[in-house]
């Protein structure tokens, strides 16, 4: 406990108060001079190429406005984009959110809540989240190649399937595809953050609830559920927010194809900004889910902003 | 603790009445998420020709070809180097204005602070696509496309909200009267900083600096965009554009992943307990 300033130090008092913000201004301020430098201006550059058409190849730079919006509202590449990232999120973090759900509750049932999970349920949950996204991409190629790929040979062995599936060159088979990869990524992690928000239940409240008798599903329904929400719910943002801009995963295993079956926002933007060569047109892509995230991340930080007060 | 078994959390053991099939369920689990890491493991020491046919899934013959060929005669160890100098100087830039900025948040009365919290995360939601145009022509503007330093600094500052709200976090947990009598023995902030608060929020910043090594390691996107050569690739770039001259060698790529992950799965491994504590800062509490 500080103690408050007595009436003769306050005028110090209001010196020293004075000098500490600019400190802490002075403190703070390369970090948001960078993050000015390599986040927010090139937002705004961003902003501003959109503006534009320029194709470098064929020296052609003019302003016209909000031609590429136009342009992008009638593009139905861009709303097949749009449908495909939005099916990938949905689907993707839903299951993941579930088997991870599971996960926890399995590995804090075992330990009663309170000891250590064992060590190798420590190791399967934290190494495909520390593996580079891109590796993860190569692992899941492999696994999926139609010929000698271990999918297809135990899917066939188990007779589940009579002739072997390309199923990255399907294009109905290509988005669950890269749906599992992502699950096998991300779920063992969501376990990870709801198995630490688990261990903060109080253990008495289970005890007094069974006194009272409440039953297995009437203690989860009643204490687990509600006291894990908030966890839930950080959960649920983070997840949503990296399969909303999924980019290396998707672009690695399937480059956006067949077609472009699986290609998300973040796929049709860079290949218009760095295989076409479309600046000003991939800039506005690019602006359009800058907004469509921000708009996302604003409805999520309201979610969260209960949280944000008490962190502060 | 004694009656450990009748005080199982939400009563998941009453659903499942034996510890034995929720152990089976668990490592079934285990083996979806092992299990292709391991079969990469697999491919990486199958000679080629086997590498075409199944069954065998227990490889019969092993080689080390594979392994060879990629560190001895590719690009992959220059990749390794690159990806180690970009981490390694991306963590310590995070890290010290991180630092600085976080223990501003934490300890000094600047006006705005949940603004600023909240604007920290939404920064960490930012598409990177969105920046990556104009990124990409302000590096050439600078000179510095197709450098180390372009990749390390961006990946420096896509960190910094992780960065500034772990050590945020954990420069809170720290006694403010710390601080005061640090400022009443004639310290400036700063040396307050360094002199009491680094030492004792150091493990803070250990894992501070792990999750910023580990997300530059990974970093697939702006290092494929900044980089245009071997001399500069990243790792996982090196991964993704594997150079296959007829099909694609699914041995070279294999033993080019495990190596490349080895680093930090040992690290997220080793450090499990530190790195859920940190992703949790804030957000968990306990």
């Amino acid at each position: 406990m500080t103690e408050q300033p007595s009436t003769g130090t306050r005028q110090a008092t209001r010196a020293v108060r004075l000098s500490e913000r600019a400190w802490g201004y002075l403190l703070a301020s390369p970090a948001f001079l960078l993050v000015g430098l390599v986040a927010v201006a090139p937002i705004a550059a961003a902003l501003w190429l959109s503006l534009h058409r320029r194709l470098p190849v064929f020296g052609v730079e003019e302003f016209v406005g909000a031609w590429n919006y136009l342009q992008l509202w009638s593009d139905d590449r861009f709303w097949a984009a749009c449908r495909t990232t939005l099916y990938f999120t949905v689907l993707s973090v839903a299951t993941e959110l579930l088997l991870g759900f599971g996960l926890a509750l399995l590995l804090d049932g075992l330990t009663n809540g309170a000891g250590k999970s064992p060590r190798w349920a420590q190791v399967m949950i934290v190494v495909p989240w520390a593996i580079p996204t891109v590796v993860s991409a190569q692992i899941w190629a492999w696994l999926y190649q139609p010929d000698y790929g271990l999918l297809n040979y135990l899917l066939h062995r188990v007779n589940l399937i009579t002739a072997p599936i390309d199923w990255l060159a399907d294009p109905d088979w290509a988005i669950h595809a890269a749906v599992v990869m992502d699950v096998w990524k991300t779920a063992p992690f969501a376990a990870l953050l709801l198995l630490a928000g688990l261990k903060t239940i109080p253990r008495d409240l289970y005890a007094a609830a069974r006194v009272d008798g409440a039953g297995a599903w009437q203690q989860f329904r009643h204490i687990t559920l509600p006291l894990l929400m908030p966890v839930v719910v950080i959960v649920l943002v983070f997840r949503t927010m990296d399969a909303v801009r999924v980019f290396d995963a998707v672009y690695v295993l399937t480059g956006g194809g067949p077609g472009n079956s699986t290609e998300t926002l973040s796929i049709y933007a860079y290949k218009t900004l760095f295989q076409t060569l479309q600046f000003g047109y991939g800039s506005a892509l690019a602006t359009a889910m800058f907004l469509i995230v921000a708009a996302l991340s604003s409805l999520y930080l309201l979610l969260l902003r209960r949280h944000l007060q008490e962190a502060t | 603790m004694s009656d450990a078994g009748e005080n199982g959390r939400g009563g998941v053991m009453h659903w499942f009445r034996f510890r034995g099939l929720a152990l089976c369920i668990l490592a079934l689990a285990g083996l979806f998420c092992l299990g292709p890491v391991l079969w990469q493991g697999v491919t990486s020491i199958k000679p080629d020709e086997d590498l075409v046919r199944l069954p065998p899934i227990v490889p019969e013959r092993m080689t080390a070809a594979h392994y060879e060929r990629v560190l001895f005669h590719s690009s992959l160890v220059r990749s390794l180097v690159n990806s180690a100098v970009v981490a390694a100087s991306a963590t310590a830039v995070a890290i010290v204005v991180g630092g600085l900025c976080a223990f501003t948040l934490a300890r000094l009365p600047i006006a705005g602070k949940p603004v600023i919290l909240g604007l920290v995360l939404a920064t960490s939601m930012f598409p990177p696509i969105a920046v990556i145009s104009p990124l990409y022509l302000l590096m050439r503007g600078l000179g510095l496309r197709d450098t180390l330093i372009a990749v390390g600094l961006t990946h420096a500052v896509y960190a910094l909200p992780l960065a500034i709200w772990i050590l945020t976090s954990f420069f809170r947990q720290l006694p403010g009267e710390l601080y005061y009598a640090a400022r009443v023995d004639g310290c400036t902030p700063l040396r307050a900083l360094l002199s009491v608060f680094l030492p004792l929020a150091r493990p803070g910043l250990a894992v501070a600096a792990l999750l910023v090594f580990i997300f530059s390691w990974n970093e697939f996107m702006f290092a494929l965009t900044l980089t245009a050569s071997d001399a500069t690739r990243t790792a996982p770039v090196a991964v993704a554009l594997f150079p296959g001259l007829y099909e694609i060698p699914w041995g070279d790529i294999a033993a080019a992943s495990l190596v490349v992950t080895l680093p930090v799965a040992g690290l997220a491994v080793m450090f499990q307990r530190h790195i859920v504590a940190g992703l949790t800062a804030g957000s968990v509490k306990g």
